[in-house]
């Protein structure tokens, strides 16, 4: 039996889209057009904010954010959550400035401590996550309160403030210094490493997830883990490393700030983790899973980052920033929702 | 009968010695590839399956026929490796068996393909198509998916049961409930599976899906493989069985082959069969 005699009989043929309408169910999509709309509003609007300086202090604060929401879109991807991740950056400073400041290790000891305590948070939020069925979002709550109590009860007892400094003191701090903390100039903007970190991050995640093995699997374990786990995916282990990719990507994150202010409050990182998701969100991730991507969430960290910062420029109240968030992300789930149905319920029958 | 000197030995070693990616050239047709006897499923004091004695042939399609509750998910399961069995005993290619995963049964040959559970719809064809197979070039940390050979292979693969996909990038979400069947039965004949365990493949297709999905039934048998099909419809069953197994209440009430019974036997025994006509002659129209 041959193709050709099959095809004759009259099955189903599925045409081709055009090169538009494949566009049009880009996940990314709504987020690049709102990008570009609120550049050129705040282009129009202030006159800092497309300047050299302007483009520098928007990616600075965009930078911490972006690898943030990357990491936890590819979380979100693969269907989970991970509201400890905000406190974690916390964590993580905190660990590598008080093996430096009261044990007096070199710095990169502190750090690679940091990033073993990191990993084992994530393993533990992922092998909790997956052996007892409990959703994410409330594994990951106990951690993040877990974590916030650690934060400031061992900072307490250990230095009797909530605060963690002379990290500049350590040895090879140099070289920290030049590797998660030095500065480039362009014109009148210093532009902060971080944002090279970012997009080393973006770029990493965006061919781990659309061109390597792990990345079908991510998007399987979030799509449909029931029958990805039925074809031979193996879920829970997918999942446990996306935990520890998240809780990495806190560290990264904690690690260029207490290298950059030389010292860490024991409180900073509350909140963080919804903005690392409403950027995620921004940038196309769905919350129920299985539908996202890394450049996406650097969009979303972008666009968050630009209204923050053109408020600022504008000389607005900030007071209004929250609304505009609000109003971003309801205007992103629904433009998602929308997008994702163009592209799996338009079932011929 | 001890089971070392169990007659299915013979075949073990020509199944071991096979390649594995092309099923229908390594089993003469008609040998038998799985058997249970007396197997047997409890959920605590609850009997769900018991005495279920049947054989499994290379090239023909074994039906499993009951009504809701009457054990054939349970059967499936212990098959397909989701669910162990506590009673009797299994053997695939003269070896005794007890599978703790679906993987180990794949591994073993015996693919299944779950009614709503056979794709990941927001995925597209192609990415479904090797899921948890994926192929790979390159030496790590630059080992990628081979996106190219994938694409080919599915595009190939898919056309030779008749769908022709010009876009493998769609999602499979697009596709309808009996073109997924087909790519779920394609992937699983691809990767070498020699049982083909079908659960309700037509049970929510109208006819002309369930129709395509049968002609689907009738070309894995034809590539040689021992296909297990489960249904509450004898009216989608008889046109293709070589082999009719019924179950109720956990226990088998008939095992007859298609010589033993005719097709208003069947009829009768199941009740209903209307369009049995239109789907005897859809498949005489499609002998391969």
């Amino acid at each position: 039996m041959t193709a050709a005699t099959m095809s004759a009989r009259g099955t189903p043929v599925t045409p081709g889209r055009s090169p538009l309408l494949r566009a049009l169910a880009r996940p990314e999509l709504g987020s690049v057009i709102g990008a570009i709309a609120i550049a050129a509003f705040f282009t129009t609007q202030t006159d800092q904010f497309a300047t050299w300086a302007g483009v520098a202090n928007v990616l600075d604060v965009t930078a911490a954010l972006g690898i943030m929401a990357v990491a936890v879109a590819l979380l979100m991807i693969g269907g989970e959550f991970d509201l400890s991740a905000g406190v974690l950056t916390a964590s993580t400073g905190l660990v590598t400035a008080l093996l430096v400041d009261r044990l007096g290790v070199n710095i990169w000891e502190g750090i690679a401590w940091s990033l073993l305590f990191a990993l084992a948070v994530g393993f533990l939020n992922g092998i909790l996550v997956t052996r007892t069925r409990v959703p994410s979002f409330i594994v990951t709550l106990g951690t993040f309160f877990a974590l916030q109590g650690l934060n400031v009860g061992v900072t307490k007892q250990l230095t009797e403030t909530v605060q963690v400094g002379g990290v500049d003191e350590a040895q090879g701090y140099g070289v920290a210094q030049a590797v998660f903390a030095s500065t480039w100039t362009v014109g009148e903007g210093e532009f902060r490493v971080a944002i090279l970190w970012w997009i080393v991050v973006a770029v990493v995640a965006t061919l781990l997830l659309v061109r390597t093995k792990f990345g079908n699997w991510i998007f399987a374990s979030g799509g449909a883990p029931v029958s990805a786990r039925s074809v031979g995916v193996p879920v829970g282990r997918t999942k446990i490393l996306l935990f520890m990719a998240t809780a990495a990507a806190a560290w990264l994150v904690g690690t260029i700030s207490v290298v950059r202010l030389t010292s860490v409050q024991a409180n900073v990182g509350l909140g963080e983790e919804f903005n690392y998701i409403i950027a995620a969100v921004i940038g196309g991730c769905l919350l129920t899973g299985g539908v996202g991507s890394a450049i996406g969430a650097s969009i979303g960290a972008l666009i968050y980052g630009m209204t923050q910062q053109g408020i600022v420029f504008a000389q607005w109240d900030n007071d209004w920033f929250p609304l505009f968030l609000g109003g971003m992300l309801l205007a992103a789930v629904l433009i998602n929702t929308v997008v994702v149905r163009r592209r799996a319920e338009d079932s011929p029958g | 009968m001890r089971p070392d000197l169990h007659p299915m030995d013979d075949i073990h070693a020509a199944l071991d010695d096979a390649g594995d990616q092309l099923p229908e050239s390594d089993v003469a047709p008609h040998t038998p590839l799985l058997e249970v006897r007396g197997l047997g499923k409890r959920y605590g004091g609850v009997v769900a399956l018991q005495g279920i004695s049947a054989t499994v042939n290379s090239g023909e399609v074994t039906c499993v026929l009951g009504d809701n509750g009457a054990g054939k998910s349970t059967l499936i399961k212990i098959l397909s490796g989701v669910v162990s069995y506590d009673q009797g005993q299994y053997f695939v290619a003269g070896k005794r068996v007890k599978f703790s995963s679906p993987r180990q049964a794949l591994d073993r040959g015996i693919a299944t393909v779950f009614q709503d559970l056979a794709v990941v719809p927001l995925m597209s064809i192609w990415r479904n198509f090797f899921l948890g197979s994926e192929p790979t070039r390159g030496v790590w940390p630059f080992r990628r998916l081979d996106i190219e050979h994938a694409q080919d292979v599915t595009v190939a693969e898919l056309a030779r049961f008749g769908l022709d996909v010009q876009d493998p990038h769609q999602p499979v979400g697009t596709l309808s409930g009996g073109e997924r069947q087909c790519v779920a039965i394609a992937r699983a004949v691809y990767f070498g599976a020699r049982v083909l365990i079908l659960d309700e493949p037509t049970a929510s297709l109208g006819v002309k899906q369930a129709g395509m999905v049968i002609r689907h039934v009738v070309q894995a048998r034809e590539r040689g493989l021992g296909v297990i099909f489960i249904t509450h419809n004898p009216r989608h069953a008889y046109p293709v069985g070589d082999r009719f197994i019924m179950l109720n209440h956990g226990a088998m009430v008939a095992n007859v082959t298609r010589e033993d019974i005719d097709l208003n036997d069947l009829t009768q025994l199941m009740s209903g069969g209307a369009d049995l006509d239109e789907l005897a002659h859809e498949v005489q129209d499609h002998p391969g």
